[in-house]
């Protein structure tokens, strides 16, 4: 050991201008390889002028569209807010109007806490769970048994949406469903679409169930709905 | 470079002794001039120096978070001059949005812009969230930043749905009447909660004060911490996510 004087324990690294006689390390090689390292993927360029100069277009692009909506497209103003007089239906903004639709079907406990909460904490956990980390598809291994695994979650699903005659969240679920159902039998070299289904990873199907169910009922409650949140057709009735 | 008078002009400029004296370097023409730009300044430092040719490919981000980023800008100018013309009370904030429609000149445009520029943010935010998920953005070592983005998720959201309060009309009324109606489902804390949120038991004058306290200063100040956070993060993690079809190659 060739230490300096001042060293006063093992877990503290010593400061001495002489490099013969003080080592000192560089780079500490981990067994879990660190980003750089593993993120070197091709050619870099500088940002300035490259990345700052795309973006500024991207910026005057968005800026032109914006002002040219802007001039026509006028923000709505009703009467003054009037707590006596409750317009049917009250709708709230329309990224609220999923949660509202299911407020139509479930206990509001259920749509308007346990729901929101869930998907919010599974969003969260999503980069922690290291499982497949390397997008295995669904059925690369197992195949009957990730069948099993698969139904044993989609039947108690749907026949909770069936109970509630929560339709605009059954009709999505089964589509993905069946989607999934067909992938399990699409034969490896297949059509195009048909490869892509059959090697998506469990964590994509998820994604993607999540995401065609928010879109139905949020264009369900902004388009389709009308007094007393009945079904009504957006070309018929006047909905606002 | 071509040489007009315009950059001939601009090259003197930043000869200047005041140029130098503000930036602290010459013209940006060499890498390492070109370095300088960014980690001198305190607004571009957030950036990493390089990145990788492959992630500047549109197919690899769309913009969308830059876009959401400006969006934000936007929506910051313009909530700054419509704050010039508002007052949080009731009935003076309705009477303030007949004066943008009547009176103040080009109120209309201020206000639609303001409102364009936030539901767009809501949607980009989205699908920003939704194109890193499909790229596998939130893998090691990025996860913290994901967790971020949620955040950031839920604070353009609070953002826009305490601002859709501020007209005070029948729209922004019963559309928080609604919203904050679902808090009270929540177990045990659910009345609290919203008698928090509301200043009351009803949306009223103390609703509108709160949400606008909320909207201009709270919930900006945590956004743009979180913001900061999230890009320094993009550069310490080591540069966003690149595929190996980003070039337009076809996978593998």
């Amino acid at each position: 050991m060739t230490m300096t004087d001042e060293k006063k324990n093992n877990s503290e690294a010593g400061f001495d201008s002489n490099a013969l006689k003080s080592p000192r390390r560089f780079v500490f090689l981990t067994r879990k390889t660190s980003a750089k390292v593993k993120g070197d993927a091709g050619k870099q360029v500088m940002v300035f002028p490259h990345l700052l100069l795309r973006e500024a277009i991207a910026f005057q692009v968005l800026m032109i569209a914006l002002v040219a909506v802007a001039l026509f497209w006028d923000a709505p103003l009703e009467q003054l807010a009037n707590p006596l007089l409750t317009p049917n239906p009250a709708k709230a903004p329309w990224y609220f109007l999923g949660l509202q639709e299911l407020l139509h079907y479930f206990p509001p406990l259920v749509a308007g806490i346990i729901i929101p909460t869930l998907v919010v904490i599974a969003l969260v956990v999503i980069p922690y769970f290291n499982v497949n980390v390397q997008s295995e598809p669904i059925w690369a291994a197992n195949r009957t048994k990730q069948l099993r695994v698969f139904l044993a979650a989609l039947v108690p699903i749907v026949i909770f949406e069936a109970a509630f005659v929560a339709w605009t969240v059954l009709v999505p679920t089964v589509l993905i469903g069946a989607l999934v159902v067909y992938s399990y039998f699409a034969a490896p070299g297949g059509r195009q679409w048909s490869e892509y289904l059959r090697t998506r990873p469990v964590s994509w199907w998820v994604m993607t169930w999540f995401i065609c169910v928010a879109v139905v009922l949020t264009v369900v409650g902004t388009f389709f709905r009308g007094p007393g949140w009945s079904w009504v057709w957006p070309w018929r009735s006047h909905v606002g | 470079m071509a040489s007009t008078p315009i950059h001939q002009a601009l090259e003197r400029l930043r000869g200047t002794r005041v140029w130098k004296s503000i930036f602290r370097r010459g013209p940006a023409l060499t890498n390492r001039t070109r370095s300088l730009a960014i980690f001198g300044n305190l607004f571009l430092h957030f950036l990493p120096v390089k990145v990788r040719e492959k992630s500047l490919r549109a197919r690899a981000t769309y913009y969308l978070g830059s876009v959401s980023f400006l969006l934000f800008i936007v929506l910051t100018v313009t909530g700054v001059l419509l704050m010039f013309y508002y007052h949080p009370a009731v009935p003076q904030a309705y009477r303030d949005m007949k004066d943008l429609r009547f009176a103040v000149s080009n109120g209309v445009f201020l206000r639609n812009l303001h409102r364009l520029a936030a539901h767009l943010m809501v949607l980009l935010v989205f699908a920003h969230m939704f194109h890193v998920f499909y790229r596998g953005g939130y893998k090691p070592p990025h996860e913290f930043n994901w967790v971020v983005g949620v955040v950031l998720l839920l604070l353009t959201l609070f953002l826009s749905y305490t601002g859709y309060l501020l007209p005070w009309d029948q729209l922004a009324f019963w559309a928080i009447t609604v919203g904050t109606n679902i808090i009270s489902a929540m177990p045990f804390l659910g009345k609290d909660t919203r008698f928090l949120l509301l200043g009351g038991n009803l949306v009223g004058e103390n609703a509108l004060l709160r949400f606008y306290v909320l909207h201009c200063v709270v919930l900006p100040l945590l956004a743009i911490g979180f913001i900061g956070i999230h890009f320094w993060r993009v550069q310490k993690d080591g540069g966003l996510t690149v595929r190996d079809d980003d070039d337009g190659r076809k996978e593998k």
